[in-house]
């Protein structure tokens, strides 16, 4: 076979010729099921920073040290006996319980062994909330960590373009899947209409989203000069 | 003879076997007919009421009916701002943009309950209803609303179309929003509106 980066991945086939076919779990227990087996190496690779393993309906969650989260999630990527070539998620869960820390989850599988794992790291309260960047491993990551930091407020050292993606980006009013933020927001609903509508629909892309899409050529001088001096219309 | 303005005012009549080269009726009449009948919908389609909107469209309902075949998809060839679905406050600058690129005469109809109210979603992202924005002419309510509930509202808004009067300058004068507030309404009705009513009373709950 070539050696195109396009080459087709066929799930599972890494297992063997001869590893059963996939079939529906049945009767699988809520706790103490079958661990994925990536949970046993990476025990044994990282050692200390493997915090716990949860086998829940079937489903690993290894918990990890937040430190180690990005040489972690490069060893599951590159290492030829687990190939988690797909995060398919990364989002954050707090509780409402004040002493629970946050979680900052990644979801990964690998697609020739078959395998899903979920990866979580805790942020205990009182701790700045921040974690690695896994944006140099998997570049899909780039939107899903900064809807997180929308959200959220959890900050990924190292992504390239940590901005808000779902509020506007001179969004004041915090994160609002935090537990504090109250449901219809801090301000009065026509402090928040007056603060959005000052802001300039054209403003909504960066440089390096604009090049990708070759658009930016073709806008107005006037608003390429505005673009390109990185103003920002509003508060 | 004429155009017969009787019949609710949407009819027009000649007599073709009269052989007559002339008709007389109202300007005001003829102007608001012309209008009424050829309403190019400018469609803002956010959520499942653009689902319905399309149903309308479609060959089944046909908004064609009313002339309103060509959905105008630029603002600058639009008559009537149809609003289908919710818009959340990112939105809002853009709607509020696109309704003052349309040249007079315009007009504006909030499908839906959450164009109309903000519907279930009183959250910290959704616009409480699109009269906070722009001006409204027609509100569908419905959740989304049937096509036949959106034509009749469409049916609304022409007999409106048929009773202004061209005479009447403040129909078409362009608002300017308020350049403090932003707002084209005060502030404190906009607050007053959309204070929490029903079910959403009970959701204010943040935990700390």
């Amino acid at each position: 076979m070539s050696a195109s980066p396009f080459a087709p991945v066929l799930a599972g086939h890494a297992s063997g010729a001869d590893s059963p076919a996939p079939v529906t779990p049945r009767n699988v227990p809520y706790r103490d099921g079958a661990a994925n087996p990536t949970a046993a190496a990476l025990a044994a690779k990282f050692g200390s920073a493997v915090v716990r393993t949860d086998v829940v309906w079937g489903e690993t969650t290894v918990i990890v040290d937040r430190a180690r989260v990005n040489e972690i999630v490069r060893w599951l990527h590159d290492d030829p006996t687990q190939r988690y070539d797909y995060c398919s998620d990364v989002t954050a869960v707090e509780f409402r319980d004040l002493e629970r820390p946050i979680e900052v989850v990644w979801h990964l599988r690998s697609l020739p062994y078959r395998r899903f794992l979920r990866l979580k790291a805790l942020i205990p309260r009182g701790q700045p909330l921040e974690v690695p960047s896994v944006w140099d491993v998997y570049k899909g990551v780039d939107w899903m960590e900064r809807e997180c930091y929308d959200m959220f407020g959890i900050r990924f050292a190292g992504h390239p373009d940590l901005r808000r993606i779902l509020m506007w980006e001179q969004y004041k009013e915090g994160f609002p899947l935090r537990k504090d933020f109250p449901l219809r927001g801090r301000f009065s609903r026509s402090e928040q209409l007056r603060q959005v509508l000052s802001q300039n629909p054209e403003a909504k892309y960066s440089m390096e989203e604009l090049s990708i899409a070759e658009a930016f050529e073709d806008l107005p001088s006037e608003m390429r000069q505005r673009l390109g001096t990185g103003e920002r219309v509003g508060e | 003879m004429g155009l017969d303005p009787s019949r609710g005012g949407q009819t027009v009549s000649i007599n073709p076997q009269a052989q007559e080269s002339w008709v007389t009726t109202k300007l005001d009449f003829l102007v608001n007919w012309g209008r009424a009948n050829s309403l190019w919908p400018m469609p803002f389609g956010t959520a499942c009421c653009a689902i319905e909107f399309m149903a309308t469209a479609a060959s089944k309902f046909d908004l064609a009916r009313f002339g309103m075949e060509r959905m105008s998809f630029s603002p600058r060839q639009a008559d009537v701002l149809i609003c289908a679905g919710r818009v959340p406050f990112k939105l809002a600058p853009v709607i509020r943009r696109i309704w003052q690129q349309m040249p007079q005469p315009k007009w504006s109809i909030a499908m839906g309950a959450c164009a109309s109210t903000g519907g279930m979603f009183d959250n910290y992202a959704v616009v409480q209803g699109i009269d906070t924005i722009i001006p409204v002419d027609v509100y569908v309510p419905g959740c989304p609303p049937r096509p036949e509930a959106l034509m009749y509202g469409i049916m609304m808004l022409q007999n409106k179309i048929m009773k202004e009067r061209m005479a009447d300058k403040s129909l078409r004068h362009e608002m300017e929003p308020d350049p403090t507030s932003k707002l084209y309404i005060p502030p404190t009705l906009i607050d007053e509106v959309s204070e929490p009513f029903g079910n959403s009373v009970h959701q204010t709950r943040s935990g700390l």
